[in-house]
């Protein structure tokens, strides 16, 4: 019996514990916003006041450091109309918002990383259309091209918010001052450079595809930028509504043309070994050769910069910087390869409508831009709040008027295409997998 | 269990007195054997290297861990102590801050352990013990619903917390929805259902191997069926309930998925394995932090297995032995 008596005093100690941290949890979430809503400093805000007392919950993909900096961006906002928001990021995102939405707990707002998941929710019906407000400021702010991504079926659903990059070709700037090598302006410099650099006797580019269950995906990057520069923007739209085949020879030639680097012995794989290698090397790893010298070209996007170590200087007379990833024909413009998210909203209510507006403005993009490591392709955003040399340049391309911008083609595609058969292709086709066998059997696998 | 069915044949001794040569014996022999051991030692070695080599790489610097394999400490041995210190007390809102995670964590684990075995007692007792019609059938079909997959009930259990049930307009169960702290409420209620089954199994099968004498006797001198249950029945099983516990304690700490959909990402209410998958940034660029963390989350299940390990031993052979 003694034995009995322990085990519930035991018990009852222990359940007392949790009690108490319950409790303790339970006080210290209160918080209070002690801001003079009237004051100057608010004035900013006025139009979205009037919503007090409110939270509104956001999910997305945006997660730690990052996620911190978004936080304090809006906090002012949050200060001056008294609208908490309640913000999670997840890794598993993109899985979770369809358990969430299905079992009727879906968030006020998500940052959809893809058109495509996000069309997902329009299909279902679940997603509301932008409200007037939000559509105008949108429209104010971003270029079509931007508008049309985030709209589906002739309605708008998301505004953009953050954009990235894609077509850069990482260096080391000491190396390249080292040995004399020039940044290359055209496809055929570009090639040159690496057969001079092939030609000394150690490989020029490193590569990573290796991504956990998303293995593959900075390869099919690689072909939307080729496809990009060698079919040109019209087919590569083409391409991504499926209105060609996977495996037009248009594809296959921009295929063969990535290949020219990625499967040529010679150039791949620096510092890790043959052209399999690729498949094996993590996408974060990839490119961190280059700080010791042992590579000098990674094609990744401008968000590669978080994976240097710390203390790695970004700049272009720094340790690393990146270069614009040159076009095959320059006459035809400048094309570049972007991705972003878009916020999609699962509630109408009007603090939810109040904070989705806010979002779309040129004050938010200038607010979050002036924390650092933030690109957006706002045309409200100042080029001088924004803090790196990179994200500058990257601010840079997105303004430049002979830009041809087009959206991650991966993201657009059914995600049984562009998160499944197109990143799984890829990885077959650097293992050895030749490019028609490659692409007839990701053609095969598009949703009919 | 049926595995355990082997080792209770060779604890009964008197078959084997007969046929002393018999094949339990002989590989009883083999296994005791000096090369046995020595294998059995090199295995437990190749076993534990990736956990040893995580061990070395966490107090190994960022940028050895992201360009070099751990073994290369042993010819360039580079120590720190940043992975732990970042991981325990970052100061961003959502880097680090292991610790308040780790008492989400707690709070979560604790009553999502005692919960399902306080009901599954209750229920195995009345199911083993309790005359009453259709209790076979009863406790096959909470044993047939072992069989259904936790992942299959995530959306529907979600669905009838967040919205509730009507039908036709009548409202059964209104919507709950539960905001902030609620949400561990959430959580402890989703493990206890999905534990049950397994819960209810486990002690049915040690309750129902008591012997029936006992129960007789006490009815005899006038207990009643609460009074058995606690003065006979629970000093008796304890070990199955030791193993249980230790069973539901490791799910629970472990577990990411129930978390995630219903305790949600917020420091008020997400776990630790939570705060784990979110360490590593946006991108997986902080991926070196995950070798502390690793180590973090680990001591507190260690603790328990160590400290209930002999009952865990013990409870192994609950319900497959009778007697």
């Amino acid at each position: 019996m003694a034995v009995l008596l322990r085990g519930r005093r035991a018990l009852v100690l222990v359940s007392a514990v949790g009690l108490a941290l319950v409790g303790a949890a339970g006080c210290s979430s209160g918080t209070s916003s002690n801001a003079n809503k009237d004051s100057a400093e608010c004035a900013a805000f006025k139009q979205y006041q009037g919503h007090d007392g409110t939270t509104v919950s956001i999910y997305a993909t945006i997660r730690d450091t990052e996620a911190d900096l978004l936080e304090q961006a809006w906090k002012k906002f949050s200060d001056c109309t008294g609208i908490k928001i309640a913000y999670e990021g997840s890794g598993e995102m993109e899985a979770q918002i369809q358990v969430r939405v299905d079992g009727g707990n879906a968030p006020d707002l998500a940052f959809f990383p893809q058109p495509g998941l996000m069309n997902r929710f329009v299909k279902s019906g679940k997603l509301k259309p932008a409200p007037e407000k939000v559509k105008a400021e949108a429209a104010k702010n971003w270029s079509k091209d931007w508008i049309g991504y985030g709209s589906s079926g002739g309605k708008f659903y998301g505004a953009p918010l953050g954009s990235n990059v894609k077509s850069f070709v990482w260096y080391s700037p000491k190396t390249f001052k080292e040995k004399g090598y020039k940044i290359p302006t055209t496809w055929d410099e570009l090639i040159g450079l690496s057969n001079q650099i092939a030609a000394s006797g150690t490989k020029p580019w490193c590569a990573g595809i290796e991504s956990g269950e998303a293995t593959g995906w900075p390869a099919t990057d690689w072909i939307e930028d080729i496809m990009l520069r060698d079919q040109g923007p019209d087919v590569y739209d083409q391409w991504v509504n499926h209105q060609i085949p996977f495996n037009d020879p248009k594809v296959a030639s921009a295929v063969d043309r990535a290949g020219s680097i990625l499967k040529n012995e010679k150039f791949v794989n620096a510092s890790f070994g043959g052209v399999k290698s690729i498949a094996t090397t993590s996408f974060q790893e990839g490119g961190l050769p280059i700080l010791q010298g042992k590579c000098t070209l990674h094609r990744q996007a401008s968000f590669y910069a978080a994976q240097w170590p710390k203390g790695t200087k970004v700049a272009e007379d720094g340790d690393v910087y990146a270069f614009y990833f040159p076009a095959v024909d320059a006459s035809k413009g400048k094309p570049v390869l972007v991705a972003g998210e878009f916020v999609g909203a699962f509630a109408d209510r009007p603090e939810v409508q109040a904070v989705q507006e806010y979002l779309a403005s040129a004050d938010f993009a200038n607010s979050r831009a002036k924390l650092g490591s933030w690109v957006s392709a706002n045309k409200g955003l100042d080029v001088n709040n924004v803090q790196n040399p990179i994200d500058k340049l990257s601010v840079q391309i997105l303004n430049d008027p002979s830009t041809v911008a087009r959206f991650d083609g991966s993201d657009q595609m059914p995600a049984a295409v562009g998160a499944g058969s197109f990143w799984k292709g890829m990885t077959d086709w650097i293992n050895g997998t030749d490019t028609k066998t490659a692409l007839d059997k990701i053609e095969a696998s598009w949703p009919k | 269990m049926t595995a355990t069915a082997g080792a209770g044949a060779i604890i009964a001794p008197e078959p084997l007195q007969a046929q002393p040569d018999s094949a339990v014996k002989r590989v009883r022999r083999k296994l005791n054997s000096r090369t046995a051991s020595i294998v059995s030692i090199l295995i437990a070695i190749l076993w534990t290297i990736p956990t040893f080599g995580l061990f070395i790489s966490s107090f190994r610097p960022e940028n050895d861990i992201k360009t070099t394999g751990w073994w290369t400490f042993f010819s360039n041995p580079q120590l720190t102590l940043d992975n732990y210190n970042e991981v325990l007390f970052g100061t961003s809102s959502s880097s680090g801050q292991l610790a308040s995670y780790f008492v989400n964590s707690l709070v979560i684990t604790i009553p999502s352990v005692l919960f399902p075995i306080a009901f599954a007692a209750f229920a195995s007792y009345a199911l083993a013990w309790m005359r009453f019609r259709g209790r076979d059938w009863l406790y096959i079909l909470i044993f047939a619903l072992q069989i259904v997959p936790l992942q299959m009930a995530l959306v529907p259990l979600l669905k009838l917390i967040s919205t509730g049930v009507s039908i036709g307009g009548l409202t059964l169960l209104p919507a709950w929805a539960p905001q902030g702290v609620d949400r561990f409420m959430a959580v402890w209620l989703a493990h206890t259902c999905f534990a049950l089954p397994f819960a209810i199994f486990l002690l049915h099968n040690a309750m129902s191997s008591l012997p029936g004498d006992l129960m007789e006797a006490a009815r005899v001198d006038g207990a009643t069926h609460a009074m058995i249950f606690r003065n006979i029945v629970l000093p008796l099983i304890t070990p199955a309930i030791a193993a249980l516990a230790i069973f539901q304690f490791l799910w629970v700490w472990n577990d990411l998925l129930v978390a995630l959909i219903f305790a949600g990402g917020n420091a008020e209410s997400a776990p630790m394995t939570v705060r784990l998958a979110q360490l590593a940034g946006t991108r997986g660029n902080e991926w070196q932090r995950l070798t502390s963390g690793a180590f973090v989350s680990m001591i507190i299940p260690l603790i328990v297995f160590l400290s209930l390990q002999r009952y865990f031993v013990r409870g192994l052979l609950t319900g497959s032995v009778k007697g």
